[in-house]
């Protein structure tokens, strides 16, 4: 077809001149004459070709072909160029692409659920908030209440529920959750194997069942086809396994935590807490719009169901609705790393896309000359400007396959590093959405930076281009000038993103957190579910616990607390310090810890004031507590609060306050600072109301400090933990020390990567100076000869090629601190711990870049000081 | 060739063609023979040019072509007017007509009326 059509151009064109030179042939012309006319009229015959082709639709099509297949000629004869060129997008598309990638996932993915659109999260809502916040978990008579009401909403009903499997296999800690026998069916999933729960699962007193994850099926039972029908204990309880959960259903965590591992009937747990609508450990409710029911009119529903309930049981529920928005994944502050680095990304794909812009621009000029003579012979602009964008795009595609496989080579890389665990990790892969992105990416930057060189392809100037040593000069120079500009200025963005990073992780490391993290081991400790059975047994397994470890040699003191600082979890109550309590929404808020006597100085507390927790503080004798310094400056001010009375928690006496000690950096000591709850106070696990033992037994984890190594006493400890019967647990094991690096994680991996991202961008910044420098120096050689001739020594010539380095690279500095404040301005809103704007990060950043380029300008400028003028003056 | 040529104004060249296609089946060289005769060398465009003009004529459906064998013996791609082309060129030919004549009147306004 296309070839016929060629044909048949060149047919039609070539009658004509025939035609025409018979005609005047006719007339009496010689035959070479009339040829010589015939042509003369026609006028240039390809250019009439080339206007054909022009006039057909859709030519471009073809035309792409063939500059492609041109641009890759051109490009394969310039191997090195193309490499560097290839490299550097490669590696900005790749940062782009794989940021994008957990973008894409962990942000963009909806949740795993059929039609998560219709899906909402319910929670209880109070008229009087306190200082935790209005909204609230719900509790389980309200859930079926609601249920049960008319609200063109399906609800179901999860709460996280953890415990010991002690068979088949060896006694371990797993993670799990009770759930509503509704739940599968309103999250639109299905059991992977066997069946789900039922209402006859659902009641206390039930044959107990359970569902396990394939994984956890897999480890106790070999398979899990075989684990079906088995049986299995879980908290001293027997269960039969009927089903295997689908794997989706562990995002009701919010975070696609896989370590989810078994599942079991809500209605059947026996804890009496569970019926109270007061007081409760609250369930997570999910529901799904009926069709036809839009947001607006189930939270109409949900609130007239929730008033009713208030009406009915105003002694618990008064002032208490239900409330639903949106159920939407929960990423934490994972988003705000990835707003973060995604930005950083894109900063380098800038700076590769300018220097590539630069390096094609430079080559344009020297080739300015073959595009001239291009023009001459006839090719139209348009052409010459399209191939110069083919080339581009054909790189930018190039750079995009390198940088996919990038990506998909740092992608696991990216998400093993990534601190406290990537929320909804699973969901991050390079699929068609991250696909369909970094096409695009490659396809804009190709358009982007292949446009400066295609503009100066050439049009009037034809004849000084043609013209033997004519040069192309001023705009092209000016151009370059722009490119380096923005190119330093771009890398100083990033060096000084990283800058201040460093310096927030190197001060924030030095401070010391209120405790001593060194040789101290910390793990969260299950009991036999046998112990729990009454308040006594419980204490005395404690003691027992807590005797064994301190046998272990190494082991220097043990002791036992709930809420640990810089782990996750706290224990935030209200808490007065007058007989009358102040109204709810006026209480202030601290971080309560319940310890055994000892723990304060395990962690290395330093004690202030009065006395420690002693071992004869117990059940009978006065309840104490201790507190921070915090805490006693805010209820006291500069009296002494030894002997003063603190209320805390909502049914409990006064505690007494025998002592007062350093405050703890309970969160880290990046955000420590500006947490809305900062004060401590500390109660004695001794004297802790029997009613609340087997809850908080639940909760405890032992702290030990070592004389050793703490990881080396890893093994002896939960040997020595276990019993002889084996029946306690130490899971989710950490010295201090990894939770002191832990708590400064993001700031860490994000200078990781901004450090990764600053040196890329030096390094391409150095290209970019090198580069238009050695240029500039070549098209001035003839002046630098005419300057040596009349005398100017190398030192002067050196200087002036260094002194235009000079002004490129303190315009890029200067645009660049602009834009570093600007970025420091959003880093300091969206990472905690990086204290305002640091002028000695952005000095150093400065100071440092302004050292790289003009050292990569050294070469361009003593090459020119060496230029020999009687050989600069010939050429 | 010592005769003043007129430049011709943009888009008048695809009305001219388009008259001469009317015509009859035509082949390019005869159109530009025609051209050049009847206008007596006044309109002359490059003879290369004509070609991209019919081919644009031709895609955007106002010219259809076939070949066929001239009298000359020799094969030629001959034009021949769509039924579009012949509305367009009736269309254009009226419009170019109301513009030369207000143009003429207003150039053939007396002096003494010009104020």
């Amino acid at each position: 077809m296309k070839r016929r059509r060629e044909r048949e151009l060149e047919k039609e064109l070539g009658f004509h001149l025939a035609e025409h030179a018979a005609d005047l042939a006719a007339d009496g012309r010689t035959p070479a004459e009339a040829r010589r006319s015939a042509q003369a009229a026609f006028g240039a015959f390809d250019a009439a070709a080339e206007g054909c082709r022009d006039a057909r639709p859709r030519r471009w099509l073809n035309e792409t072909g063939r500059d492609l297949r041109l641009a890759l000629r051109g490009l394969r004869r310039r191997p090195g160029f193309a490499a560097v060129l290839l490299i550097t997008l490669g590696l900005g598309i790749g940062a782009t692409t794989l940021m994008f990638s957990v973008a894409s996932g962990v942000l963009l993915q909806p949740l795993p659920f059929s039609h998560p659109d219709r899906l909402i999260g319910v929670q209880e809502r109070t008229d009087q908030a306190t200082a935790l916040g209005n909204l609230w978990a719900v509790a389980v008579p309200n859930f079926r209440d609601a249920r049960a009401a008319e609200t063109g909403v399906r609800l179901g009903a999860s709460r996280p529920l953890g415990g010991i499997v002690s068979r088949p296999g060896t006694a371990a800690y797993v993670d799990g959750y009770e759930i509503s026998p509704e739940l599968l069916d309103v999250l639109g999933l299905a059991p992977a194997r066997g069946r789900g729960f039922t209402a006859a699962d659902n009641h206390r007193g039930a044959a107990p069942v359970a569902m396990l994850s394939a994984a956890e099926a897999q480890r106790r039972f070999g398979s899990a086809a075989r684990a079906l029908g088995a049986r299995l204990v879980f908290e001293d309880v027997g269960y039969t396994v009927v089903g295997i959960a689908p794997p989706a259903l562990s995002a009701i965590s919010g975070a696609g935590d896989d370590s989810v591992g078994i599942y079991l009937p809500l209605g059947a747990d026996p804890d009496p807490r569970l019926e109270n609508r007061a007081i409760h450990p609250g369930l997570s409710v999910i529901g799904r719009l009926q069709p036809g029911v839009s947001l607006a009119a189930a939270r109409a529903q949900l609130d007239a169901v929730g008033r009713t309930l208030a009406a009915r049981y105003p002694a618990t529920n008064q002032g208490r609705t239900f409330v639903a928005q949106e159920l939407r994944p929960d990423t934490g502050d994972a988003s705000s790393t990835i707003a973060l680095l995604l930005g950083a990304a894109l900063l380098v794909l800038l700076l590769a896309g300018v220097n590539a812009a630069n390096l094609l621009l430079a080559h344009g000029a020297t080739r300015q000359r073959e595009m001239a003579m291009r023009v001459a012979l006839g090719a139209g602009r348009g052409r010459l400007v399209r191939q110069c964008l083919a080339e581009s795009t054909l790189l930018a595609t190039g750079g995009a396959g390198l940088g996919l496989g990038l990506a998909w080579l740092g992608l696991p890389l990216l998400i093993t590093l990534w601190p406290q665990g990537l929320p909804r990790a699973a969901e991050v892969h390079l699929d068609a959405r991250v696909l369909l992105f970094s096409l695009a990416v490659a396809v804009g930057a190709g358009l982007l930076f292949g446009l400066a060189p295609a503009l100066r392809v050439p049009r009037e100037e034809l004849e000084t281009s043609l013209r033997p040593g004519g040069v192309g000069g001023g705009p092209t120079r000016r151009l370059h000038s722009v490119f380096v500009v923005a190119e330093v200025a771009l890398a100083m963005v990033l060096l000084a993103g990283a800058g201040l990073l460093g310096r927030a992780v190197l001060r924030l490391s030095a401070v010391q957190p209120g405790v001593d993290t060194h040789h101290v081991l910390v793990a969260r400790t299950a009991l036999s579910a046998a112990t729990l059975a009454n308040p006594a047994a419980t204490r005395a397994a404690w003691t027992q616990v807590l005797d064994r470890i301190r046998a272990v040699p190494g082991v220097e003191s043990a002791a036992l607390v709930d809420t640990v600082p810089l782990r996750e979890g706290n224990n935030q109550i209200n808490y007065w310090t007058t007989s009358a309590p102040p109204p709810v929404g006026q209480q202030p808020s601290a971080l309560a810890t319940c310890v055994t006597p000892g723990y304060l100085q395990t962690l290395g507390l330093h004690l202030l004031r009065g006395r420690w927790f002693q071992s004869g503080d117990n059940q009978g004798t006065l309840p104490v507590a201790v507190v921070d310094e915090s805490l006693a400056r805010h209820a006291f001010g500069a009296a002494d609060p030894i002997g003063r009375k603190i209320w805390i928690g909502l049914d409990n006496d006064p505690q007494t306050i025998v002592g007062v000690v350093g405050h703890v950096m309970y969160w880290g000591p990046a955000s420590d600072p500006q947490a809305k709850v900062r004060d401590e106070v500390y109660d004695s696990f001794d004297q802790l109301p029997d009613r609340y033992v087997r809850r908080w037994s639940q909760l405890m984890s032992v702290a030990v400090r070592t004389g050793v190594d703490p990881r080396r006493l890893l093994q002896p400890v939960r040997t020595a933990a276990a019993g002889a019967q084996g029946g306690q647990v130490l899971y989710e094991v950490l010295t201090m020390e990894e939770l002191a690096r832990g708590s400064l994680g993001q700031q860490r991996f994000l200078l990781l990567l901004f450090g990764l991202f600053a040196a890329l961008a030096l390094g391409l910044a150095c290209i970019g100076v090198y580069g238009v420098l050695a240029r500039l120096a070549a098209q001035r050689t003839a002046e630098i000869g005419v300057r040596m001739a009349l005398g100017a020594r190398p030192g002067q010539v050196l200087a002036l090629v260094l002194g235009h380095s000079l002004w490129l690279i303190a315009g890029g500095t200067a645009c660049g601190l602009v834009g570093a404040v600007l970025a420091a301005q959003v880093m300091d809103r969206l990472v905690a711990g990086l204290g305002g704007l640091d002028v000695m990060a952005l000095l150093a950043a400065a100071g440092l870049l302004a050292a790289a380029a003009l050292g990569a300008s050294l070469p361009a400028a003593r090459r020119a000081s060496r230029t020999d003028p009687v050989t600069a003056l010939r050429q | 060739m010592a005769t003043s040529k007129s430049e011709l104004p943009q888009g008048t060249l695809d009305l001219l063609i388009l008259k001469v296609v009317a015509l009859g089946p035509v082949h390019g060289y005869a159109i530009a023979q025609r051209l050049g005769q009847v206008s007596r060398e006044v309109v002359q465009v490059p003879q290369g040019s004509l070609y991209p003009a019919l081919h644009r004529l031709e895609h955007r459906g106002l010219l259809s072509a076939d070949w066929r064998v001239t009298t000359t013996g020799r094969e030629a791609k001959f034009y021949r007017l769509t039924r579009r082309g012949t509305a367009v060129l009736a269309e254009e030919a009226a419009s170019w007509q109301r513009l030369t004549r207000a143009v003429g009147a207003i150039l053939a306004l007396a002096p003494e009326n010009a104020e």
